[in-house]
């Protein structure tokens, strides 16, 4: 099976390929044939390729497909490594994106750009795979850049809306700044090591660098930069919710599958490089912990159905940051994969939402639809209690507990990270329910024409399922002690111990974060269904919608970038309008033209001056030959 | 001044050449142009003439044989020119012929 | 021998300039084989007698007769006599003079700064040498001279052929109904 490695990523670029050649002359049913088709086979050899690795226990597959290229000692190739770590993402990149994929025939069946929509999914899975496949730096960050350029294509895809096309931009140059400082980071570790081969560099780096090595902290640092960029994560956090403006199953894809995962794989990948970095580590706790809180505030205020999501993943990633910032490598990844699950399926059940309702995203227009959507309504509910952490039932408790439990008992534990993780969990189950109310209980306000069809419902079922069990690969040590996922991981992520002192005491820790889940859900059910007049009230009050006002704006981050940045430049940039620069190439060009009026001038036409010229040439040589 | 045949024969070539140049570059006859052409010919082909007599070898006789060759294509190819220029501009005026001027 | 020299090379630069300086065409062309049959002399005198055939049979025989049948096809008057005196006036050939006169003088400073002189008898190269040579190592001057005259024919040929006036049929029309 790992000589076919090579065509889990192939398949989705081929099938891209044939669509961005053909697509516009082929029919639809086979337009997405070869859309979902390619995904889907590459999630077939995953699958399989995954059961040969449980059973074998190997370290790692490792395909090395040719030479990228050979200059001056720096020999990149074209080759995969595949360890526990890619495999989990491979997994959930290929089986997750195979059912968007599959919802996406049904959900964008109307539009008209409907090759070039699979043409761009299939290269952002392609883009992604490549990426988390890569053996070496350099083709990780072909990967990177792939998916920077699909987020890109993918959300300005209704480009004929300037609104779409400005958040395109948007996304692509905030995810830029972060690539820049990344790729400097890669620059400082291919001077110090002379290779960008991610094991050399893991073996080497803890030879070459000793632990709080500055040039270690500084490349710790730029990879969070760029970490920081693609994953949505504070101060670059700015162009996920307005990456809402591309067609649902993208923000699916987004969100679950590609692109702001890239960031915590990248950490994960590069965890050595951390560990001889506290600062840069620490870092990335701090970060995940005030994203989460930030994000989860924000999601409070937001009435677009998808922004809340958006920002629910801000927060949730903010999570991930937050485990592999203390250390707890296997549980970040654990719920990297939870988290894929549950929000792929609540991305697709508000997608089907949208849809039924005439594009209409605002929830304060929805409401009631429990009756008229069962289906979508029992799966997002699942899909919201996963994202609650509501316990024992849904996966998404175990893999948040734990991240809490060693934010709190890890050896880089702290109390007050612990303390952002625990309220983060209560917001998030606030704002969870607070959609789960808005949308599908109440009366209904807009009319429904458009019940969701076998292809969206299918997706929806498969990832409900597995976000309810997906959690119990990995269970806490006093509730049955299951550690499938940590003993998948061992090999390559190093595992944590909890201290001794609160161990004894783990279960009181769980039972506070059940309570502070189920605490967030009666909170949201207070508030939006039992009795809606305590709103009223606290809307009334100026504070309250001050804040509401700043929180919604996602905490003023937008115009302090345009006011600290934009405005600045655009000033600049009027200044400068004639480019001073680019006057001095005209002037090349004019002095060109100017030679060329003169010189036209000789073609008299007169047939004597040019015997004449050529005369004086001959004495002018001779003369020059007899000096000489 | 004591000069050898040779070399009086090369001045002479090169007297003919001048004469010829000037010509093309006073007159404004087409025809008179093309005479003075032959002219210019005809001095080179002279002073090959004068290198062959000068080494005793038969080199500079073939190379006037192949000038002459040359001249008489000119000529046929030019003065086929010239009556397609009479007949286009009425006139003989080689300045007349200017409309490709830049 | 070398008076003859002498005597043909002033025939040759005097007849020359005179063809330089007629208005009339023909008056210049009857120098020009005056000044041609000159230089066949000094052929003559420099050992090359078939070259001085030569010189008589193409120069002075076909180019001149082709130019004067062009000349008759043109149907000169005295009226371009007059032209041709109005256009040769001192403003215009003094410059050119000059200039040439620079160039002849650096060409005789060239002639002067070689070897020294020294007489030698002429010795003449005879016609089966330049036959043996022309055929031998040159054989392939000979054939690039052959295609050369073959394009000068087609060319000539082509220039030469008096176009039909292309008008528009529908004008032609119209001028016949006129």
């Amino acid at each position: 099976m790992e000589n076919y490695i090579w065509l889990i990523p192939a398949l989705p670029f081929l099938g891209s390929l044939l669509l961005i050649l053909f697509g516009t002359r082929l029919s639809r049913a086979l337009v997405a044939i070869l859309g979902v088709g390619s995904v889907g086979f590459s999630a077939l050899i995953t699958i399989l390729l995954g059961l040969q690795f449980l059973s074998e226990k190997p370290a790692f597959y490792q395909q090395e497909v040719w030479q990228w290229f050979s200059v001056a000692g720096f020999n990149p190739s074209i080759a995969f490594h595949l360890d526990a770590l890619s495999i989990v993402f491979i997994f959930v990149i290929t089986f997750v994106g195979f059912l968007i994929h599959l919802y996406s025939t049904a959900y964008m069946a109307d539009d008209a750009d409907f090759s070039r929509f699979f043409a761009c999914m299939n290269l952002f899975v392609g883009s992604m795979l490549m990426l988390v496949m890569a053996d070496n730096l350099l083709l990780l960050y072909l990967g990177w850049e792939g998916v920077g350029l699909c987020s890109y294509l993918l959300i300005g895809f209704w480009y004929k809306e300037p609104a779409n096309g400005y958040a395109a931009r948007k996304a692509f140059i905030i995810t830029r700044v972060g690539d820049t400082a990344m790729a400097i980071g890669l620059f400082i570790l291919f001077q110090t090591f002379g290779t960008l081969n991610i094991q050399a560099i893991l073996t080497q780096a803890p030879e070459v660098w000793s632990v709080g090595a500055q040039m270690a902290v500084l490349v710790g640092l730029l990879l969070l930069g760029g970490a920081v960029g693609k994953s949505g994560q504070l101060p670059l956090q700015t162009w996920l919710p307005d990456a809402m403006a591309g067609p649902t199953p993208v923000s699916a894809l987004i969100h679950a599958a590609t692109m702001v995962t890239a960031g915590v794989y990248l950490i994960a990948r590069m965890y050595v490089i951390f560990e001889l970095a506290p600062l840069a580590q620490t870092m990335v706790a701090v970060i995940g912990a005030v994203t989460l809180l930030l994000a989860g505030f924000s999601a409070l205020t937001q009435y677009d159905l998808k922004r809340v999501l958006a920002y629910s993943t801000i927060s949730q990633i903010g999570y991930m940051f937050l485990a592999l910032g203390v250390g707890a490598w296997s549980a970040g990844i654990f719920h990297f994969m939870i988290h894929a699950f549950f929000k792929a399926l609540l991305f697709l059940c508000a997608g089907a939402i949208i849809l039924a309702l005439h594009h209409e995203q605002d929830m304060r227009k929805m409401g009631g639809l429990r009756k008229s959507m069962p289906v979508v309504f029992w799966t997002f509910l699942i899909g919201a209690a996963s994202l609650a952490a509501l316990p024992i039932i849904t996966s998404g408790f175990y893999s948040k507990d734990q991240i809490l439990w060693y934010t709190l008992a890890g050896p880089n534990g702290n109390i007050w990270l612990y303390l952002a993780g625990l309220f983060g969990a209560f917001i998030t189950s606030v704002y969870t329910f607070r959609m789960v109310f808005m949308t599908f209980y109440g009366a209904p306000k807009t009319h429904l024409d458009h019940p969701p069809g076998k292809l969206i419902t299918i997706p929806l079922v498969i990832l409900a399922i597995l976000s309810l069990v997906g959690g119990f690969i990995e269970l806490p040590h006093n509730f049955a002690h299951l550690a499938l996922f940590s003993d998948l991981m061992a090999p390559v992520l190093p595992g944590i111990t909890a201290n001794e002192l609160l161990a004894a005491n783990e279960w009181l820790f769980q039972v506070l974060a059940a309570v502070v889940s189920l605490g967030g859900v009666y909170v949201a059910y207070l508030f939006y269904q039992k009795s809606p007049g305590m709103l009223h009230s606290l809307e009334r009050s100026s504070l309250a919608m001050k804040l509401h006002r700043f929180w919604f704006s996602g905490w003023g981050f937008d115009a302090l970038y345009d006011n600290l940045l934009v405005r600045p430049y655009v000033f600049l940039a009027n200044i400068n309008k004639r480019d001073i620069i680019d006057s001095f190439y005209t002037g090349l060009a004019r002095m060109a033209e100017g030679f060329h009026v003169m010189f036209s001038q000789t073609q008299s036409g007169v047939l004597r001056n040019y015997v004449a010229g050529i005369v004086v040439g001959a004495i002018m040589i001779l003369t020059i030959s007899l000096l000489l | 001044m004591s000069v050898s045949t040779m070399e009086a024969a090369l001045l002479l070539a090169g007297v003919l050449f001048m004469l010829g140049l000037i010509s093309v570059l006073i007159r404004r006859n087409i025809i008179f142009m093309l005479i003075s052409v032959e002219i210019m010919l005809n001095a080179a082909g002279l002073a090959f003439i004068v290198a062959g007599s000068k080494w005793v070898q038969p080199d500079g006789q073939v190379m006037f044989i192949f000038i002459l060759t040359m001249a008489a294509a000119e000529v046929s190819v030019g003065l086929a020119l010239i009556l397609q220029i009479y007949h286009q501009l009425k006139t003989l005026d080689s300045d007349a012929a200017n409309f490709m001027k830049g | 021998m070398e008076l003859t020299f002498y005597i043909a090379a002033a025939v040759a630069i005097l007849s020359t300039i005179m063809v330089i300086t007629r208005y009339n065409i023909i008056h210049a062309l009857l120098y020009l084989v005056v000044s041609f049959l000159a230089v066949a002399v000094v052929f003559f005198t420099l050992g090359a007698p078939f070259m001085a055939a030569l010189e008589i049979i193409i120069y002075a025989g076909a180019i001149v007769v082709l130019i004067i049948f062009v000349i008759m096809m043109l149907n000169l008057t005295q009226e371009d006599v007059q032209r041709e005196k109005e256009w040769l006036k001192p403003s215009v050939w003094v410059g050119p003079a000059i200039l040439s006169a620079v160039l002849l003088a650096e060409l005789v400073y060239i002639v002067a700064a070689g070897t020294p002189p020294q007489t030698e008898a002429v010795v003449a190269v005879d016609a089966r040498l330049v036959g043996l040579s022309l055929f031998g190592p040159y054989i392939l001057g000979v054939q690039l001279c052959g295609i050369l005259l073959t394009a000068g024919i087609v060319g000539a040929y082509h220039l030469g052929r008096q176009k039909k006036k292309v008008i528009h049929r529908f004008l032609q029309e119209r001028s016949a109904a006129a």
